[in-house]
C-alpha cells in the first residue's frame, strides 16, 4: 500500500502540471521558513553566539561560509541525482531541475568563495590562501562553470538536457574522489595551522546558530529552485491549456 | 577487434603529427617556462610543473580524439553498422592512450631531466605516467566525446575535463616528489592505480552516450 | 522489414511532419521524397538508430545506413576501408570481393589510392561499391545520387533493382527520381505553422507501378 502511493507521487512529480500543482504550496513554506531561519541565524549567529577565543569576532562568517559551501555541493549533487532519474525514468521535469539549480549552485558556490576568503583575511592576513577547503570550493565552482558552457553551446532542449544529466552524474561520481585527493595534498603541503573547520570542539551554543543557518540556507535554495522550475514549466508548457487556465485565474485575482 | 584496431593503426601512421605535435608542443612550453622562470629548474616546482604541462599537453590531443571520425562520417557508420560500438570506443580510447599517453612514460622522464629533476627520479617519472595516463585519456575522452559536433569545443573541452583530470595531476606530482624525497611511493601508486580503474569504468559508457548526443548534434 | 507505426520526428520539441505509418517488405523499393526541411534525412536517421527524439513506434531489421557524410577514412584506400567496414559487421575482409565491387561502380583504378586523393564523384562510387559488400538486407540511403553523373546513377539504379530482387529493401531519400520500375513513393510534407496558429502537415504514400 505505502508502495502504491509512492508510486502515485513519483508518476506525480513526473507531470509538469501535477508537479505545479503539487509545488504551489511548497513555494510557500519554503520561503517562509527560509525568511524565519536566517533571520534568526543571523541575528544570533552575528549577535550573540560567543566570541572564538582564537579568533575572535571574525569568526562569525562561518555562519556564512559553512552554509554556503554545503549547499554548494548539495545543489551540485542534486543535479547528478537529477540527471541519474532523468535518464532511468525518462522524466523531462528532471531537466527542468537541472537547470534552475544551476545558476543558484553558482551564485552559492561564489559566496563561498568570497566569504572564505573573507574569513581568511583576519586569520591568514591574506585574501586568498590555497587549502583544502578553498581548492575543493573553487574546483566545484569549475564544475558548475562546465556545466553552463556546455548547456550554452547546445541549442536543442532535448540533446542539451542529455548531455548536462551525462556531465552532472560523471562530475557528481568524481567530487568524492576530488575532496579525497585535495585533501591528502593539502596535509601536505599545507603546515598544520588553524583550519577553517571546527567540528567537534565547537560548543553548542556556537553550532546551534549554525545548524539554523544552514537549515536556512537550504530552505532558501528550496524556495528559488521551486519557483524557478515553475517558472520553467509555465514558460516549456505555453501552448497548453492548464497553463493559459492557470494565467486566467491569477490575472482575475 | 582487430579490424578496428589494424585501421588505427593505419591512421596512425599516417598521421605521425598527431603524435609527435603533442610532444613539440609539450618541449615547447617547457622551453617557455624555463626560460620565463629559470629558477624552476631542479627545484621543488619541476615535478608538479612537469605534470601540468602534460596535462596540457593531452588537452590539446584530446581535441582532435573524435573529430576525424566524427567530420568524415565514419562515426555514424560505426554506430549504425558495429555489432558491438562499445567496443569501437574502447579502441579509440586505448589508441589515444597509446599515442598521448602512453608515450609519456619515455617522454616524461626526458622532460624531467630538462627540468633539473635527479636521474633517481626517472623510474618515479615514468611509473607515474604509465599510471596516470591511462585515467586523462579515458576521462578525457568522456569531454571530447560531448564537445566533438562544437565549432569551438577546446575551450568547453577544457573546462569540462580539468577538474577530473585533478585528482591524477595531485598523485601524479605526489608521486614523484615522494621519490626524489626518498619516501614510499606506495600510497601514490595505489591512488593513481585506482583513479584509472574508476575511470575505465565509467568512461566507455559515458563516451559512448556523449558521441550519440554529438551524432544526434549532427 | 521495416515497419513505422505513426512515427514523427522531432527537432527543437516541434513535429517535421505528419505521423507515417507504413510497412516495408522484402524487395520493396521506397523512394523518399519532399521539398527541403521536410525531414527526410531526419526520418532515415532515426530508423538508422541515429536520432531518437520522435513519437510513435518503429520496428526495423539491422540496417545499411548511407548519409550526407560518406563514412570514408580519408587516408584509407577503398579496400582499407572496405576491410574495416565488413569487420564492424562482423565479417572477414575479402580482397577478391572488394575488387569486384570497386570494378561493378567504376572505381577499380581507384583501389589502392587513399580515399581523399579522389573527387567527389569517384569517393562517392567507393561507398556504393561498400553497399554491395554489407550483409544487411534493409538500406537506407540519404541522397545518394548527389555528385553523380548520369552513368553513376544508372548504375546506382540497377544495384538497387539487383538488391531488392534478391530479397533486400531499399529506402532511399532524393530529390530527383531514380530509374527504378517498380517503386513505392512516400512523399514527405514539413509542418507548416500558418500565422492564425494553424497546423498542416502530411505525407502521401502511393505505389506506383510503370509498365515497361
Amino acid at each position: 500500500m505505502l508502495s502504491a502511493s509512492f508510486k502515485r507521487l513519483w508518476h506525480k512529480l513526473g507531470s509538469p502540471r501535477w508537479f505545479f500543482a503539487l509545488t504551489e504550496s511548497w513555494v510557500k513554506v519554503a520561503g517562509w521558513s527560509a525568511l524565519v531561519l536566517l533571520v534568526w541565524g543571523t541575528i544570533w549567529g552575528l549577535g550573540f553566539a560567543p566570541a572564538d577565543y582564537q579568533q575572535g569576532n571574525s569568526f562569525r562568517i562561518m555562519y556564512v561560509h559553512v552554509p554556503a559551501a554545503m549547499l554548494a555541493q548539495s545543489l551540485y549533487i542534486g543535479m547528478g541525482v537529477a540527471g541519474f532519474i532523468g535518464l532511468v525514468w525518462r522524466m523531462k521535469l528532471t531537466d527542468v531541475a537541472i537547470s534552475a539549480c544551476l545558476p543558484l549552485g553558482m551564485v552559492i558556490t561564489a559566496l563561498a568563495l568570497f566569504s572564505g576568503s573573507v574569513w581568511g583575511r583576519p586569520t591568514w592576513g591574506s585574501w586568498w590562501e590555497w587549502d583544502g577547503r578553498t581548492v575543493s570550493t573553487l574546483v566545484l565552482f569549475f564544475l558548475y562553470v562546465g556545466i553552463y558552457a556546455l548547456r550554452e553551446a547546445i541549442a536543442d532542449q532535448e540533446l542539451r538536457a542529455r548531455a548536462s544529466a551525462l556531465i552532472a552524474m560523471v562530475g557528481t561520481i568524481n567530487i568524492p574522489i576530488i575532496k579525497y585527493s585535495v585533501e591528502w595534498w593539502n596535509t601536505l603541503h599545507q603546515p598544520a595551522s588553524f583550519g577553517l573547520t571546527q567540528k567537534p570542539a565547537m560548543p553548542s551554543e556556537m553550532w546551534l546558530p549554525l545548524l539554523v543557518m544552514v537549515l536556512g540556507f537550504y530552505a532558501f535554495a528550496g524556495f528559488v529552485v521551486l519557483v524557478r522550475m515553475r517558472t520553467e514549466i509555465l514558460n516549456r508548457e505555453m501552448g497548453a491549456r492548464w497553463v493559459r487556465d492557470w494565467v486566467q485565474a491569477r490575472s482575475e485575482r | 577487434m582487430s579490424s578496428l584496431l589494424r585501421r588505427e593503426w593505419q591512421v596512425a601512421l599516417r598521421a605521425k603529427g598527431a603524435i609527435i605535435n603533442p610532444v613539440a608542443f609539450l618541449l615547447l612550453s617547457t622551453t617557455l617556462f624555463v626560460i620565463a622562470a629559470p629558477d624552476t629548474v631542479s627545484s621543488d616546482a619541476a615535478a608538479g610543473i612537469l605534470w601540468t604541462l602534460v596535462l596540457l599537453t593531452q588537452l590539446l590531443a584530446l581535441d582532435a580524439m573524435y573529430r576525424r571520425d566524427f567530420d568524415s562520417g565514419v562515426l555514424e557508420q560505426t554506430l549504425v553498422s558495429a555489432q558491438v560500438p562499445f567496443v569501437a570506443v574502447l579502441t579509440r580510447i586505448f589508441m589515444q592512450w597509446l599515442s598521448t599517453g602512453f608515450i609519456m612514460v619515455a617522454v616524461g622522464p626526458a622532460l624531467g631531466i630538462l627540468l633539473g629533476l635527479p636521474a633517481e627520479a626517472t623510474p618515479a617519472i615514468a611509473l607515474a605516467m604509465l599510471l596516470g595516463t591511462p585515467a586523462l585519456s579515458l576521462l578525457g575522452s568522456i569531454g571530447a566525446s560531448v564537445t566533438v559536433g562544437f565549432s569551438r569545443g577546446g575551450v568547453i573541452l577544457a573546462l569540462l575535463v580539468m577538474p577530473l583530470f585533478l585528482p591524477t595531476l595531485i598523485f601524479g606530482a605526489g608521486l614523484v616528489a615522494a621519490a626524489e624525497a626518498g619516501s614510499s611511493v606506495m600510497p601514490q601508486v595505489y591512488a593513481l592505480s585506482l583513479i584509472s580503474l574508476v575511470a575505465l569504468a565509467i568512461a566507455p559508457f559515458a563516451t559512448l552516450a556523449g558521441l550519440k548526443i554529438s551524432l544526434e548534434m549532427q | 522489414m521495416l515497419t513505422l507505426e505513426e512515427l514523427v520526428c522531432e527537432r527543437d520539441g516541434r513535429e517535421l511532419f505528419a505521423p507515417v505509418s507504413i510497412d516495408v517488405r522484402a524487395g520493396d523499393y521506397v523512394e523518399l521524397t519532399g521539398a527541403n526541411g521536410a525531414g527526410k534525412s531526419t526520418l532515415l536517421r532515426t530508423l538508422a538508430g541515429l536520432h531518437s527524439r520522435y513519437s510513435g513506434a518503429f520496428d526495423s531489421v539491422d540496417c545499411l545506413f548511407q548519409g550526407h557524410r560518406l563514412g570514408l577514412d580519408g587516408l584509407l584506400t577503398p579496400l582499407e576501408n572496405f576491410a574495416w567496414f565488413v569487420g564492424l559487421e562482423g565479417r572477414d575482409a575479402d580482397r577478391e570481393r572488394f575488387l569486384d565491387a570497386l570494378q561493378r561502380t567504376g572505381v577499380l583504378n581507384k583501389a589502392y589510392q587513399p580515399c581523399s586523393e579522389m573527387s567527389a564523384g569517384q569517393q562517392r562510387r567507393v561507398a556504393m561499391a561498400r553497399w554491395l559488400l554489407s550483409s544487411r538486407s534493409l538500406w537506407l540511403l540519404d541522397e545518394p545520387l548527389t555528385a553523380l553523373d548520369a552513368s553513376a546513377q544508372q548504375v546506382i539504379a540497377q544495384i538497387i533493382v539487383e538488391h531488392c530482387q534478391a530479397g533486400g529493401a531499399v529506402v532511399c531519400a532524393t530529390h530527383s527520381e531514380l530509374p527504378v520500375a517498380q517503386k513505392r513513393l512516400l512523399k514527405l510534407e514539413a509542418t507548416q505553422r500558418t500565422p492564425d496558429g494553424s497546423v498542416h502537415s502530411g505525407y502521401r504514400d502511393f505505389a506506383k507501378v510503370q509498365d515497361e
